[in-house]
């Protein structure tokens, strides 16, 4: 299997596939670790040329849909019928994004990873401010931290997605979540509601203020940079992936550990239709068994989608890293975690949420998803207007 | 460029009867090219038929191939996308060519002479060549990184620039980057040539008073005609490629500005899975490539087999 680089995940993934190894010397998985964005991008190649590895990590949604479609992943939903423990284990709403025409193609596995707004506890107290709840309090602590020299918000822009996590909440919070399931259903002229339009209105007026710190657009997420802006205090907030937690517990020098990072929902915007409470992100990672491997190593596959994935061990060790893996039943242990707030904070987020939108990007078809990510890319330089990238994605609808 | 040696003093004679020997010998000897056809046909002619049919085809790259018929053509052609990579690939191959031809000529030139530390220095020079393009990509953005780059490191406010964030910037850089990468092979290249002008033509020159200024442009200038356009030739259509390196630093970015003709069509292909219009753009490149490369051997005249050193 392939799977991504990076901690701690790296190690955590590591782990569980020796411990099955030496359970199962027979049946041993092997797995080369890639960089996020370059992976995305090698596995569908390697699907197309028939390369893939037995098991196809992947985060559901549109591209699972077009791997289903040409019949290149394996159908799981009998084999799940036939193992209803493992079934039960997960939270229900993670299989949504692993179903196709309603069938299951994907194992949902790891955690569950809402977008969080960040913030650095101690600039907030040096500021004499408190997180925003409102888009109003947005706009006025921009002011506040460029007054101070600080960049308001870190932002990884190269990466594009980062930018696109922005548009998700909004959108959601002006318009609700109808508008993007409009979209996602492909009904004409769903990229022009004016919740669209409103929302790139947002996002231009807050670049204009100098909102994301100076040169985001040539930020690569891939290199943590933009979380390294938040902890070494350059930037006061940052909307990113509950993942980055654990990446800046690991890496950001006892910035975590000493209590400084703070976190909050993301803000509301005054008159908007959306619930406070919902929540975008991923629902969980996924799994899929490549339909071109063996009888033997899809018996292997799904030997270890069953005693290897989430193993108890493993669930201890992603708790430890900060997140909240996707089983039923782990509040106890949340609660005698270290990091128990922030877990918490996550748990409830997903769980409470009464829509929890999966992160667009993936939700959508690539082709839909690359011609967003390229509009969004415009949206935040300014060189389209929200108008423009309303028309600019109307065209994409139901490619 | 080895034309302006390889036909060095020969009578009239020894031509002629040298070309009646290599016409008996052109049959035995073309089975010697064998090998090397075999390889373009399977590398070069093979894929390239393929691309051509992929074009009027519609395919995401994974799932099965559908006939798109001229559909894929209509709508590259009609995407301004197009243009703007067209434009930005013509850019960025003049501006290549305008920048490096010059600083490769005179450190050529330099490189080839035989002054003090001259071997020290040229080793220095080449350093770049042995470097992928991507481990120099990702050196550069690190080093040019506004927040942790070298201007914070070194304390040089003037160059904490949002170097790869504001397109005319990018743009500029990536010219910049791509320039320290290939000039010390278009050295290289003009190094060699250098070396073969006789040394008998700056002695004629020096007794009849010309100084260092007047020999370079009435005798290295022109001796180089040929390494010239060897070297512009191998800018020029390689700038059609520079793919690797402005996918690790720019990515395209920001917005469309530095997305080049090749990599707008990686991106089609492999991000959008649009394969089919991606084979379209494939093609048109192939044209533009093969367009240039005849027209720069047009440049470089008739009388290919014409020496320069007609008289020595």
């Amino acid at each position: 299997m392939w799977y991504l680089s990076g901690e701690p995940n790296q190690t955590t993934m590591q782990k569980a596939v020796d411990a099955f190894g030496s359970a199962n010397p027979d049946n041993k998985v092997a797995v080369t670790y890639f960089q996020n964005d370059a992976y995305k991008t090698k596995i569908k190649t390697a699907i197309g040329a028939g390369q893939a590895p037995t098991i196809i990590y992947g985060w559901g949604g549109g591209t699972l849909k077009t791997y289903a479609e040409a019949k290149q992943v394996e159908d799981l939903t009998s084999w799940l019928a036939e193992n209803p423990d493992l079934k039960d284990k997960f939270f229900p709403a993670s299989f949504g994004a692993a179903t196709v025409n309603g069938k299951v193609y994907a194992l949902p596995n790891q955690y569950v990873a809402p977008i969080v707004l960040f913030y650095n506890k101690e600039l907030f107290e040096k500021a004499g401010a408190q997180p925003p709840k409102t888009w109003d309090d947005v706009m006025s602590l921009v002011k506040t931290f460029n007054d101070m020299g600080v960049a308001p918000f870190s932002l990884g822009g190269q990466s594009r997605w980062t930018s696109m996590m922005w548009l998700e909440y909004l959108l959601d919070r002006i318009g609700g979540a109808e508008v993007f399931k409009a979209i996602f259903e492909g009904k004409p002229n769903a990229w022009k509601d004016p919740a669209v339009i409103e929302t790139g209105t947002k996002i231009q007026e807050l670049v204009s203020a100098d909102g994301f710190i100076k040169g985001f657009s040539s930020i690569a997420a891939d290199s943590n940079a933009d979380q390294a802006l938040l902890f070494t205090g350059k930037a006061a907030m940052m909307l990113h992936g509950s993942w980055t937690y654990g990446a800046m517990k690991k890496g950001g020098q006892n910035f975590v550990q000493d209590g400084k990072l703070g976190f909050v929902q993301f803000p509301i915007v005054a008159g908007g239709k959306g619930d406070p409470k919902n929540g975008v992100g991923n629902p969980a990672q996924y799994m899929s068994i490549s339909s071109k491997a063996t009888e033997k190593e899809k018996e292997t596959a799904k030997k270890f989608f069953k005693d290897g994935i989430l193993t108890d061990t493993v669930i201890d060790t992603y708790i430890n890293s900060g997140s909240v893996p996707i089983v039923n039943g782990i509040e106890d242990k949340l609660n005698t975690s270290p990091d128990k707030d922030f877990l918490n904070f996550v748990y409830d987020l997903a769980k409470n949420a009464p829509d929890f939108q999966q992160s667009w990007d993936q939700a959508l078809s690539p082709t839909a998803a690359e011609a967003l990510l390229n509009n969004i890319d415009q949206l935040f330089l300014k060189s389209i207007t929200p108008q423009q990238f309303a028309e600019n994605m109307n065209a994409t609808l139901g490619k | 460029m080895s034309n302006a040696v390889s036909t060095a003093p020969k009578t009239e004679a020894a031509t002629r009867s040298a070309a009646v020997k290599s016409g008996q010998r052109d049959k035995a000897l073309a089975w010697l090219t064998v090998p090397a056809l075999f390889f373009f046909v399977v590398f070069a002619v093979v894929p390239l038929a393929g691309v051509l049919i992929l074009s009027f085809a519609s395919w995401d790259g994974i799932g099965a191939i559908g006939s798109a018929g001229l559909s894929n053509w209509f709508s590259v052609l009609a995407d301004p996308g197009l243009y703007n990579a067209l434009g930005l690939t013509f850019l960025i191959m003049i501006a290549s060519w305008l920048v490096q031809t010059p600083i490769s000529l005179l450190l050529g030139v330099f490189t080839a002479g035989s002054q003090r530390y001259r071997a020290a220095l040229a080793v220095l020079y080449f350093l770049p060549l042995l470097l992928s393009s991507a481990a120099v990509a990702i050196a550069f953005k690190a080093l040019l990184d506004p927040n942790f780059g070298l201007a914070t490191g070194l304390g040089l406010p003037f160059l904490a620039q949002d170097w790869l964030g504001v397109p005319h910037l990018a743009v500029g850089l990536v010219i910049f980057v791509i320039a320290w990468q290939f000039v010390p092979f278009h050295t290289l290249i003009y190094q060699g040539g250098v070396r073969q002008i006789p040394k008998s033509l700056y002695e004629a020159a020096e007794i009849d008073g010309a100084g260092i200024v007047k020999q370079f442009f009435h005798i290295t200038l022109p001796q180089l005609k040929y390494t010239i356009i060897t070297s512009s030739t191998l800018m020029v259509v390689g700038s059609l490629t520079y793919f690797d390196l402005i996918f690790v630093l720019t990515g395209g970015g920001p917005g469309n500005s530095t997305r080049i003709l090749a990599l707008d069509m990686y991106l089609r292909g492999f991000r959008a899975n649009l394969m089919g219009p991606a084979s379209v753009i494939a093609v048109i490149l192939v044209l533009i490539g093969l367009a240039l490369a005849l027209f720069l051997q047009r440049l470089g005249g008739q009388d290919k087999q014409g020496s320069q050193l007609e008289g020595m």
